[in-house]
């Protein structure tokens, strides 16, 4: 993992929103929209691994889609290297595309059958130009190697392959343009514990190789905390909380981020019967019609009635650990004092006339022995 | 030790394929008591799913041959004629699916699905059957249950259909409750809520538990005892404390070692164990996990029993090295970090 966690960022993306259109009747007419990425602010460093997670429907996947311009934002900007690409036409991006790939969750999906490893690796360099015939066979044997196949691999098909390999074949078609983001979408869900150690490590290797940037996208807790120099949280839609990914597990701010941690079955016996375990009620609240307010406040065991009125901003608690809620966990009285003063606005000063619960600055989700 | 409700002796099983013949279980003992949670762990292809259906006969097939005796109740259930197992199969031992999606009949309403259940089982009348549909749903947390029962399984989330088919699992008060993956597909926040509630119905309604999954963290929560399956074979069995804090066999070192842990200090590279698991049609001599085992010595040529080695009661074991090399070795496995290459 590369350190310049303060560097220069790489992709900005500037209150993004995606908007799926519900169509009904003969008209097609729009009746309602899923708020899929809902005004999200986020910046990737060079070299850094940002950490995306959430439970499935909160938009983690739309906005990794977005970053690269699979899909179109509704709203929003997305900069790479200093370019605006969010509403690039196509064939403006074509060049830019080079530089960013991504790396899908289901190995088994996302392989043509019909296509030999050696073309599927290859066709990348092929549509860009890339070399001639013989200078990308060598290249593609060498991509073999790199991501722990050999080069005889070159002539089979995916459905020789066991799961881990076919991803590793989507990692080598990946690195193919050598590019220097890379959107992992869940990359390693898919695998078995054993054989999701080896893509970790393989990843993380890489990346000092061919200095490359992720956007990791994972539901695994342990998997992100493992890869990630900072960890978004996503609700609904919403960025909820964003931290150095050692400090989100110490010192989680939001009520969600508590929550989910504390979900996180672990496998040590003792600890697991000692540590309280925060369940929460219900489902995930459809992205359709998303609650007022805090979108986690109906499940949320600290919400009050400024929670269902009012939306949180994201306010920085400082060492870059921004979170969105009227209830920080967490937080010392002079963080907190002066975040509210930096922010005082008038939904502010309500918050600050609200009574708090008592004792929940104190939060381990994760338990230590 | 209490009589065992279910007793698997010397399990068997293999399916002739075109390419040749799919050794999937190759020798599985265990014993379930009355009340307890049994985990099977493993990774894909290890025979775990392959073990609980077939103790359900739902691998019967002309191709399938089957070894070795499930003891339910005193009869053989293998050898069960197909009608008088399907007295068991639903009423006595219930099993739940990993994947709740396609485990319900998209067009059947939820309740007409558990009705169904009642009915074939215990011949109550509609009307009866449904208020105890009603009431299940209840039990097993669905919010205004009286409403939903009459929903298709598209109307529900992917917790909520797994929580329906907890419902018609226990609709006719199984002895056994055999769930696989049962929170596979689901995230955590909601896995916490099945398993939560799984604690519950076992204590409820006192039924066993066959809990198979994949993940070291649900067994820890939830289990009493545990095996460890690799390439259709049982390698270690044990209480659950045995197996998180003395386990005896490099491969589950290997899976303790290669979880990303929370409860950790971060290891700078993660553990994970080399190749990948054998082909069950073409399966390694000796111990078929020898061409993975950074341990492996000349007398993993030959495969190893499945038998008490270490001195505890009830923790077996099916590995060559002395207890006192386990113990020495496992430490840099377990801790988490990958280990150097001499």
């Amino acid at each position: 993992m590369s350190e310049s966690r303060n560097g220069e960022p790489l992709v900005e993306i500037k209150h993004l929103k995606k908007y799926f259109p519900i169509r009904k009747g003969v008209l097609s007419r729009e009746v309602a929209r899923v708020h899929a990425v809902d005004d999200v602010t986020v910046s990737v460093a060079k070299g850094e691994t940002l950490g995306l997670v959430g439970e499935s429907g909160c938009g983690k996947s739309t906005l990794g889609r977005c970053i690269v311009r699979l899909l179109d934002p509704t709203d929003g900007d997305v900069v790479f290297d200093g370019r605006s690409i969010g509403k690039l036409r196509a064939r403006a991006l074509r060049p830019l595309r080079r530089q960013m790939q991504m790396i899908f969750q289901d190995p088994y999906a996302s392989l043509n059958p019909r296509k030999r490893v050696g073309t599927i690796i290859g066709d990348p360099m092929r549509i860009h130009g890339i070399g001639d015939r013989k200078e990308r066979k060598e290249a593609v044997e060498e991509l073999l190697q790199k991501v722990g196949l050999s080069p005889e691999h070159y002539n089979r098909f995916p459905h020789e392959f066991s799961g881990g390999q076919r991803q590793r074949i989507g990692v080598a078609r990946a690195l193919a343009l050598r590019p220097r983001l890379i959107v992992a979408d869940e990359p390693v869900s898919a695998l078995d514990v054993s054989i999701q150690a080896q893509m970790v490590n393989l990843l993380e290797e890489l990346q000092d190789e061919f200095h490359l940037t992720y956007v990791f996208i994972a539901h695994d807790l342990g998997v992100v905390r493992h890869v990630s120099d900072r960890i978004a949280v996503m609700y609904l839609g919403k960025l909820v909380e964003l931290s150095p990914a050692e400090e989100l597990y110490t010192r989680p701010i939001m009520p969600y981020t508590e929550a989910l941690l504390s979900a996180v079955p672990v496998p040590d016996p003792d600890l697991a019967e000692k540590r309280e375990r925060i369940v929460l009620v219900g489902d995930v609240p459809s992205p359709i019609d998303p609650p007022s307010g805090c979108r986690f406040h109906p499940r949320c065991r600290y919400a009050t009635d400024v929670c269902s009125q009012i939306e949180p901003p994201l306010v920085d608690y400082g060492n870059g650990h921004l979170a969105a809620c009227h209830h920080p966990l967490n937080v010392d009285k002079d963080t907190l004092a002066r975040v509210q003063a930096s922010t005082s606005t008038p939904e502010a000063a309500d918050e600050s006339a609200l009574p708090r619960k008592p004792g929940k600055e104190e939060s381990h989700p994760v338990p230590r022995p | 030790m209490a009589e065992p409700l279910l007793e698997v002796k010397g399990l068997n099983v293999s399916f002739a394929t075109e390419d040749g013949t799919v050794r999937a279980v190759g020798g599985v003992d265990f014993e379930l008591e009355r009340g307890k949670v049994l985990g099977i762990v493993g990774e894909s292809g290890s025979g775990k799913s392959v073990t609980a259906m077939t103790i359900l006969g739902l691998t019967r097939d002309k191709n399938t041959r089957f070894e070795g005796e499930v003891i339910y109740k005193g009869q053989d259930l293998i050898d069960l004629s197909e009608s008088r197992l399907r007295d068991v199969r639903g009423n006595e031992i219930a099993m739940i699916f990993q994947d709740p999606m396609t485990s319900l009949n998209p067009v059947y309403t939820v309740g007409d699905q558990i009705v169904e259940a009642i009915q074939t089982h215990e011949g109550a009348n509609k009307r009866e059957a449904m208020r105890r549909a009603v009431e299940l749903l209840r039990q097993v947390g669905i919010p205004n249950p009286q409403q939903r029962v009459s929903d298709y399984p598209h109307q529900f989330s992917g917790g909520m259909r797994q929580r329906a088919m907890i419902a018609m699992a226990l609709s006719c008060n199984p002895d056994v409750l055999i769930a696989d993956e049962p929170t596979t597909a689901l995230d955590v926040t909601i896995q916490a809520q099945i398993l939560e509630l799984l604690a519950n119905l076992r204590r409820d309604f006192d039924s066993s538990v066959i809990l198979i999954t994949h993940d070291l963290g649900v067994v820890a929560e939830v289990a009493d005892e545990i095996i460890v399956m690799y390439a259709g074979r049982v390698v270690e069995r044990g209480s659950k404390r045995q197996i998180f804090y003395d386990p005896q066999h490099p491969y589950t070192w290997g899976l303790l070692g290669s979880i990303p842990r929370l409860d950790r200090p971060k290891p700078k590279k993660l553990h994970s164990i080399e190749g990948t698991p054998p082909s069950l049609i073409n399966l390694p001599r000796g111990c078929k996990f020898r061409p993975r085992c950074p341990h492996a010595f000349e007398m993993c040529q030959e495969e190893p029993e499945l038998k008490k080695r270490v001195d505890d009661a009830g923790h077996l074991d099916r590995c060559w090295l002395s207890v006192e090399d386990k113990r020495r070795l496992r430490e840099a496995t377990i801790a988490g970090e990958a280990q150097e290459v001499a």
